[in-house]
């Protein structure tokens, strides 16, 4: 299926190695924003046009990809991007996430202990975490530069003063290794743990924004929060409608329109290997709950 | 006239020598110098395109001047690395904008405004946090219910105060003011000078306030600097300035107030 037009992954050679050196410069300085020369990729901003050109400079002939979008294997950015590398790469691809050297990913972590030698790719949005505070990027640039992160305490003491507690839900700030506050691209707060500690090479991509960072593996990684509101990892409190886990990050989905509701693992893979292991919930198709 | 007395024995909070900035061949200010000691208070005056202005901005940071020395507490502060500078003027120093919306974020709560310095020199308590922005919501007369709200929703001498309040809550010892009450009618502006003369008092601020309002001077100033085409033209304590005017242009300026 490989197509012969394009060089290996898409990229040609020069840009890759661009790229390669714009992610040594990131692992080197873990969560610094790093400026590169995004090119343009045959899929719109904001589809993952920064993880894609982060894959295509790691893949190597060898490697086994698996692309997740929210969790999921099966969705139409997951499948997309999955073709297209086995399209351009003639990659072997997976839907494991034991089996998978590289991960590309939209919003998640999966449930899956990551291992060392594996490399979990991330699509960002807005790499800036402070841009919603401070518009000017002269102002944000120097902000890093100085460690003038009272501004980020300001988010969360709006969010408190609001709500009554920490609302932020997804992309919420971490601060790694005690220098550089990252915007974790936005992954739901239950995965920021996972961030921390990871033996695996997480690296971060903004394609339209022009921006690689990365967290190198057991990086230091803490998320923000007040002494007297300190940081939950929270997640919907039900189990798995599916698979019966009550520990995974859970999908709310509504199934008629008189408000009923299922609930059920986000990560796909995670979700059919417990069932594949005779796990079930309350909706499992083979009846009888535990 | 403890104020004056502790100003005769203490070393000055800021010296200013020879202080001069151009604009290409134009001059902003020049050759300006003056000593300001603990819980003093300097005007400066002048009409517009004076250099007053530009005078303000070179001292508290915001240019570079060409020539010309910035002593703070004994330190050179054009030597200081920007790092250093950055967090004089957040902790020690303060400066009150002219226009509230300049100094105040108004996308963030009366709360987070007044709190952000705090976070901003690393108080971690939210409980903490709160209790001083209500303390100083209440030392501005800024209802403590309004602490949720926007400044957008305040009233343009509210979101003056708590320009204020957000800038004294770190305890600074040397405040700026550029026009403090410019853009408010005038009872707001008695309310405002009463509010001020009354924090100055309190807590022992060293201030140097720019201003074209000699009513403002009057009731806050010790001390007087009548500027001119960039050049101090007469200084003197506020009311000898004022009542004897040396100068002509200084002369000229008392003269032109409107008299009720």
């Amino acid at each position: 299926m490989t197509d012969q037009a394009y060089n290996f992954a898409y990229l040609d050679e020069q840009t890759k190695r661009m790229i390669r050196r714009a992610l040594l410069k990131a692992l080197a300085i873990p969560g610094y924003q790093v400026p590169f020369a995004s090119r343009e990729m045959p899929m719109p901003y904001g589809w993952g046009t920064g993880g894609v050109q982060v894959t295509a400079a790691c893949l190597t002939p060898d490697d086994r990809l698996k692309v997740i979008d929210q969790g999921a294997d099966d969705t139409t950015n997951a499948v997309s991007i999955r073709r297209f590398f086995q399209r351009t790469a003639g990659v072997a691809t997976t839907e494991r996430t034991t089996d998978a050297t590289v991960i590309q990913t939209r919003h998640r972590i999966p449930e899956q202990p990551l291992a060392e030698g594996q490399i979990l790719v991330y699509q960002v949005p807005i790499p800036e975490p402070l841009r919603f505070l401070e518009p000017r990027e002269t102002e944000t640039r120097k902000m890093h530069e100085l460690e003038e992160y009272g501004l980020m305490h300001v988010k969360l003491y709006e969010d408190i003063a609001r709500h009554g507690e920490i609302a932020t839900a997804y992309a919420y700030p971490v601060r790694v290794e005690g220098r550089y506050v990252m915007d974790p691209s936005p992954i739901p707060k239950f995965d920021n743990p996972k961030l921390a500690g990871n033996p695996a090479i997480q690296l971060f991509g903004a394609g339209r924004e022009a921006r690689i960072y990365a967290l190198p593996p057991y990086s230091d990684v803490v998320s923000l929060d007040f002494e007297d509101h300190p940081f939950t990892a929270s997640k919907a409190d039900h189990a798995c409608d599916l698979c019966g886990s009550g520990s995974s990050y859970l999908d709310e989905v509504i199934t008629d329109d008189r408000g009923t509701r299922m609930f059920v693992c986000s990560d796909t893979d995670f979700c059919a290997a417990r069932q594949a292991q005779g796990h079930c919930g309350r909706l499992s198709p083979q009846g009888d709950a535990p | 006239m403890t104020l004056m007395q502790n100003a005769i024995t203490a070393a000055p909070l800021l010296s200013v020598q020879g202080l001069t900035k151009r604009y290409g061949p134009r001059i902003g200010c020049a050759d300006v110098g003056f000593d300001l000691y603990p819980g003093e208070v300097l005007g400066i005056v002048g009409e517009s395109g004076s250099g007053k202005s530009t005078l303000l901005s070179c001292l508290a940071g915001h240019q570079r001047p060409d020539q010309g020395r910035i002593l703070f507490d004994g330190a050179d502060v054009l030597a200081f690395s920007e790092a250093e500078r950055r967090r004089l003027l957040r902790g020690d120093w303060a400066y009150v904008h002219q226009n509230p919306r300049d100094g105040l974020r108004m996308g963030v709560s009366a709360g987070g405004n007044v709190g952000e310095r705090l976070m901003a020199v690393g108080a971690r308590n939210y409980a903490a946090i709160r209790d001083s922005a209500t303390d100083w919501l209440g030392r501005v007369e800024i209802a403590a219910d309004r602490i949720d709200d926007r400044p957008s929703a305040f009233s343009g001498g509210m979101q003056q105060r708590l320009q204020i309040a957000r800038n004294l809550v770190t305890g600074p010892r040397l405040v700026f003011m550029d026009e403090p009450t410019g853009g408010l009618d005038v009872s707001v502006q008695a309310r405002l000078l009463d509010l001020l003369r009354g924090l100055v008092r309190d807590l022992g601020l060293s201030v140097v306030i720019v201003t074209h309002d000699l009513a403002v001077v009057r009731l806050l100033a010790d001390r007087l600097m009548v500027m001119k085409s960039g050049r101090v033209v007469e200084t003197g304590l506020t009311d000898q300035v004022l009542d004897d005017p040396q100068h002509a242009y200084t002369q000229l300026l008392v003269s032109s107030v409107l008299q009720v």
